[in-house]
């Protein structure tokens, strides 16, 4: 896959960072601002779509990147999982319970469970569209050879 | 604001008709984008910002690829013919429809009448959202009164990455 122009390539590299953090502040902050998991998830995964598109890739390097990240989203998932069911064993018996003390209204931590579902399910959705991405960028790859 | 909202949605109906009868797909794909962020201008005139930025966030990533897959593959669209085979499927389609929103009437008439809503769960999720200890209501609501339904839209997503690899794989494993 070919990359794009000098001028594309600069705006990107500066931009790309940014947009990364703010990602990461939607997921982390899901609890408290508008956002979550989802919005900040595909932040992530346009941050990365956005320096593969404009860098370029080689073929070997998009294989091994693909595998990482379907790998991702899966353990995220299984994460997710895992913590929506060890509610069934603490407290009282409820899948999805929330067990943790919740901790000050309006401080990073408080909210009990639910900011550590917004990260998993940030991994996941982000680890998802990029999956999507990287499937067909390898399709196309696959067909020019 | 209601009146704004009516032409954003005209707008938005016209432009999905288009979409559906254009005969050049790349023109269908920008119609269909500004369906998509028609919805993102009726969510904030709602003042639903957390689906606002999802909307936004999702309906660029899938324009982008939408176009990609139209530059690469055709962009006519196929003619299509019609022969009496496929009115008797459609009659047949509708009569079952009929039938459908029959016994959907008898469902739904036990239930309070249109515009009266019933109160019962909204009031019990406001009044506990906030013993959850998130500001965020609509995050204490997403993730501990109703995480089933979350559950759900994570796993249709992962359904989703896991059909595209799949079906976009030349070189098997075996």
């Amino acid at each position: 896959m070919w990359g794009m122009s000098v001028i594309v390539k600069k705006i990107t590299q500066l931009m790309c960072a940014l947009i990364f953090v703010y990602g990461i502040y939607i997921i982390t902050h899901g609890h408290l601002t508008p956002g979550g998991g989802f919005a900040g998830g595909a932040l992530v995964a346009g941050a990365f779509i956005l320096l593969i598109l404009a860098n370029g890739s080689e073929y070997v390097r998009l294989k091994k990147q693909e595998e990482g990240s379907s790998m991702m989203e899966s353990a995220a998932l299984i994460a997710a999982l895992v913590l929506a069911s060890s509610g069934l064993i603490a407290g009282s018996m409820v899948f999805f319970n929330n067990f943790l003390p919740a901790g000050i209204p309006g401080q990073l931590a408080s909210g009990g469970v639910i900011p550590f579902f917004n990260i998993f399910i940030g991994i996941k959705v982000a680890a998802a569209l990029l999956t999507i991405f990287l499937a067909l960028v390898i399709y196309r790859e696959d067909i020019s050879k | 604001m209601e009146l704004m909202l009516a032409v954003i949605l005209g707008f938005m109906i016209i432009a999905a008709i288009y979409a559906i009868h254009a005969k050049d797909l790349l023109s269908a794909i920008i119609a269909q984008g500004f369906v998509g962020y028609g919805l993102v201008i009726c969510f904030l005139l709602l003042r639903a910002p957390d689906i606002a930025l999802v909307q936004i966030v999702v309906e660029t990533i899938t324009l982008i690829f939408m176009v990609a897959v139209v530059l690469d593959s055709t962009r006519k669209e196929l003619d299509v013919q019609v022969d009496r085979k496929q009115y008797r499927i459609a009659g047949l389609s509708v009569l079952f429809m009929l039938v459908l929103l029959f016994y959907f009437n008898r469902i739904i008439a036990p239930l309070d009448g249109f515009g009266e809503h019933s109160m019962r769960m909204a009031e019990a999720y406001a009044e506990g959202a906030g013993q959850t200890g998130a500001i965020n209501l609509v995050a204490g609501v997403l993730w501990d009164f109703r995480g089933y339904d979350t559950l759900g839209e994570a796993v249709v997503l992962f359904a989703a990455a896991i059909g595209v690899v799949t079906i976009f794989r030349l070189t098997g494993k075996n």
